[in-house]
């Protein structure tokens, strides 16, 4: 188990997360995906900080979870919130913004 | 050398669920595999000897979060107006940038540990302890913001959970 291996899993565990966001069509998945892209991340900084042998990584990684935790409730009440009002979660419904 | 075996038996673990979660329709099995996905990342976290980050990967979010995600996926309808078949050139083009990403960063990570890929040093053991007085003492500005910052999460959650209820 080296620091490259650790790196690499972050790598494709991150790649996997934008194929997702890209290829599922649902806010709730699409939601899903960004929180696997934000776990390669957290991966990759352990597997850093732990070949330089720094505790600060665990730290950061706390910090990023609560983040993500604060970011997941909103994230999911917004969701809920565009249910009810479009009765979809289809992200294709939710185009108002485009031109 | 078992702690190699048990990493790359998680990582398939890991990489295969979210792999299975792009190939999955429903979006209920898709945080289930998720679940999954968190669990063995949660593991691997405590190969990294960073024994705090795993239980609180695994509490926070193979727990907390994947549950409210779930809560989620059952108060919607999962089916309502999502065309099971998409427009092809999503399907395309989503894998094809994920490919050139992974061309991308694949490089870049070779050049940096493909050939010094010695094996990740192991000693001073990030202990629980050790990371709580780092927290309260470095980092306490951070942590105290990051307790904030759910204080507004949380209203936040409330306050957009309730509106559409006052509203006719």
């Amino acid at each position: 188990m080296t620091t490259g291996a650790v790196v690499g899993l972050s790598l494709v565990l991150f790649v996997l997360g934008v194929i997702a966001f890209f290829v599922k069509r649902d806010l709730l998945t699409q939601f899903m995906a960004v929180e696997i892209m934000l776990n390669a991340a957290n991966l990759a900084f352990l597997g850093l900080a732990q070949g330089a042998e720094r505790l600060d990584a665990q730290v950061i990684v706390f910090l990023v979870m609560t983040v993500a935790a604060a970011e997941a409730a909103v994230g999911l009440a917004i969701i809920l919130l565009v249910f009810r009002r479009k009765k979809s979660i289809a992200s294709k419904d939710f185009r108002t913004l485009r031109g | 050398m078992a702690a190699d075996i048990i990493f790359w038996i998680l990582a398939a673990v890991c990489a295969g669920a979210a792999g299975a979660m792009i190939l999955v329709k429903n979006p209920g099995h898709s945080a289930l595999l998720l679940v999954f996905c968190f669990s063995a990342l949660g593991g691997i976290f405590g190969l990294l000897e960073a024994p705090f980050a795993a239980a609180i990967q695994i509490l926070v979010y193979a727990g907390a979060i994947m549950v409210l995600f779930i809560f989620v996926v059952m108060m919607v309808d999962p089916r309502a107006g999502i065309p099971l078949e998409g427009r092809k050139r999503a399907k395309i083009l989503g894998p094809a940038i994920g490919l050139v990403l992974l061309f991308e960063l694949g490089t870049a990570v070779w050049r940096a540990f493909g050939r010094t890929s010695g094996p990740a040093a192991s000693g001073a053991a990030g202990s629980p302890v050790e990371v709580g007085r780092r927290l309260f003492t470095e980092f306490i500005y951070p942590f105290e913001i990051t307790s904030l910052l759910i204080l507004a999460a949380l209203v936040g959650a409330v306050v957009l959970g309730k509106k559409e209820q006052s509203e006719p």
